[in-house]
């Protein structure tokens, strides 16, 4: 995956980065989803303006990516520490970060709505205009949702594991995990 | 489930009927839902790819259906049966072209697909010809109740039903109403119209979804957004414009009628002569064409052909399906060449003079 590839280029201190087009400290980090593979670009404030203005017009209202074209707006006023942070932040369950969501456009698990419910919630608001589900209820609601999450955090954990050959801890998690499903029946 | 016999039929969308059936195609409502222990698709491992089909499709095995369901395993099939199924709208391009186990159970009247690991653990969908949007909903949801009743979905009680992309989070549901709008295309009001339902938040697609071009003067109408409304709500603000579409669709072709009889009348009959002549006809070429011929008939203009005929021509002209009915693997080149032969025998059903040329 892209991951470590990113991470590198988040290594370098964001703050000394110029822009792109002219020699001016780059304050904008833009990644742009809508053109099928995410781009990133560093531009300085004035830059990012005629940038963002420029491909609102060539970019078709009907593009299909609708939560492409939302990031690329969400991404506009972030300052380097922002980006920073949202690279850190990493949901303890399926271990994406929030910028990795919003360079793929989807979420990992279940558990992110909880975990990023604040930084998705402009997102949610924007696309659907409202944020209360009304609707559908399940008759079966997930009574004990914690159990469920565990089960996503040790499968992940279990294959973190099985990849770094330590292989007397992947089977202890596998035994906690058939534990939980059989509590589950 | 034999695809070869399906590639005989139309499925159940090009039945060519069901109410308002000359302009509406069919009437589609799909809704995600994702198991609430597992990773969603994009964090999944092959394991629990592999364990997430395994559980569902046991469990879809297990229910009382109305009809008969089969199951195809998607991972297991070659690239032809793959687009075969996209073609047929039983599954969707990204689940055919994905990786790992994955698969989709069908009923036999192809009027539901169930798709496992497509960009959401479940994809239901029940599809009707014409417009029949409330019978569509009944079923989708007694289906939705049925495989609840064996796994647990992910469901918050303030987001409702949690989805990969934040854009179907809620009810996860998605309406589309395909319509057959050639006399809007023709008359030019086809982008203000499109311009007008972007305004009240409704999405405009070709024939197949997404990012496809409008085929055939072939267009689905359907919801954008899933949160904070409920579904029959949805569900009505898509089927409260169709009407709306139809009439300005009748309308236009009044207009073209009255105004350019023998034009349209040309237009045609051109098209029609050279779909019962061509010797070579790529796929694009021959859903422009079909498209007039099935406004021909539904006008009067044509009364040698069924709407259903034509219906079948659609989708047995595209690629995939053509293969499987010649049996054989063509190239591009090929293909047209077969496409025109298969038009040629189909159309030509009064007498063998075209075929002989």
């Amino acid at each position: 995956m892209s991951t470590a590839r990113d991470k590198q280029k988040l290594a370098t201190p964001p703050k000394m980065m110029k822009c792109q087009q002219c020699e001016k400290p780059a304050t904008f980090h833009i990644t742009e989803l809508t053109s099928g593979k995410p781009q990133e670009l560093h531009l300085c404030e004035q830059c990012a303006r005629s940038y963002l203005t420029e491909s609102e017009e060539h970019v078709p209202a009907d593009s299909g990516n609708l939560t492409g074209m939302l990031a690329q707006q969400l991404a506009v006023n972030e300052t380097a520490e922002e980006l920073a942070r949202l690279e850190r932040k990493t949901c303890p369950v399926c271990g994406i970060t929030f910028l990795e969501f919003r360079k793929e456009g989807r979420l990992g698990c279940p558990h992110d709505y909880t975990f990023f419910a604040e930084e998705l919630e402009p997102l949610v608001l924007n696309i659907h205009g409202e944020s209360t589900h009304i609707g559908k209820i399940p008759v079966r609601t997930a009574g004990d949702s914690q159990h469920q999450t565990e089960l996503i955090r040790l499968r992940r954990e279990m294959k973190e594991a099985v990849s770094a050959e330590n292989y007397e801890r992947a089977s202890q998690l596998r035994d906690q995990i058939r534990q939980i499903e059989e509590d589950a029946q | 489930m034999e695809l070869n016999d399906l590639a005989h039929g139309s499925g159940e969308w090009l039945r060519g009927s069901g109410p308002e059936s000359d302009i509406v195609i069919s009437s589609r409502i799909r809704l995600a839902r994702n198991l609430a222990e597992f990773a969603f698709i994009s964090r999944a491992t092959d394991a629990d790819r592999t364990e997430i089909e395994h559980q569902l499709r046991t469990r879809l095995a297990t229910f009382d259906k109305p009809t008969n369901v089969s199951y195809v395993d998607v991972k297991e099939l070659d690239a032809i049966d793959r687009q075969f199924l996209v073609e047929r709208q039983l599954i969707s391009r990204e689940h055919a072209e994905s990786d790992g186990a994955r698969g989709v159970a069908i009923g036999d009247d192809e009027q539901f697909a169930v798709m496992i690991n497509e960009e959401d653990h479940l994809r239901i969908q029940v599809m009707y010809s014409g417009l029949n949007l409330d019978a569509a909903w009944e079923q989708i949801s007694r289906l939705d109740d049925m495989i609840e009743s064996k796994v647990t979905y992910a469901f918050d009680a303030r987001l409702g039903y949690l989805t990969a992309c934040p854009t179907n989070v809620g009810t996860g549901l998605r309406v589309s109403v395909m319509l057959h709008l050639p006399a809007l295309v023709i008359t030019r009001q086809i982008e203000k119209v499109f311009r007008s339902l972007q305004k009240i938040n409704l999405a405009v697609r070709g024939l197949y979804g997404e990012g496809s071009q409008a085929m055939g003067d072939f267009y689905q109408i359907s919801n954008q957004i899933t949160l904070g409304r409920a579904e029959q709500e949805l569900i009505r603000q898509v089927g409260d414009v169709v009407p709306v579409l139809i009439d300005y669709e009748r309308q236009a072709r009044e207009v073209l009628v009255r105004e350019s009889q023998e034009k349209l009348h040309d237009r045609v009959s051109r098209a029609y002569g050279i779909l019962r002549t061509a010797q070579t006809i790529s796929s694009e070429e021959t859903m422009h064409l079909l498209s007039s011929v099935r406004m021909g008939v539904n006008l009067g203009l044509i009364n040698d052909l069924e709407i259903p005929t034509v219906n079948k021509l659609f989708i047995h002209t595209q690629p995939a399906h053509l293969q499987k009915i010649s049996g054989s693997e063509l190239d591009t080149a090929d293909r047209n060449i077969e496409r025109a032969s298969y038009l040629r025998r189909h159309l030509n059903t009064g007498g063998d003079t075209a075929e002989a040329n």
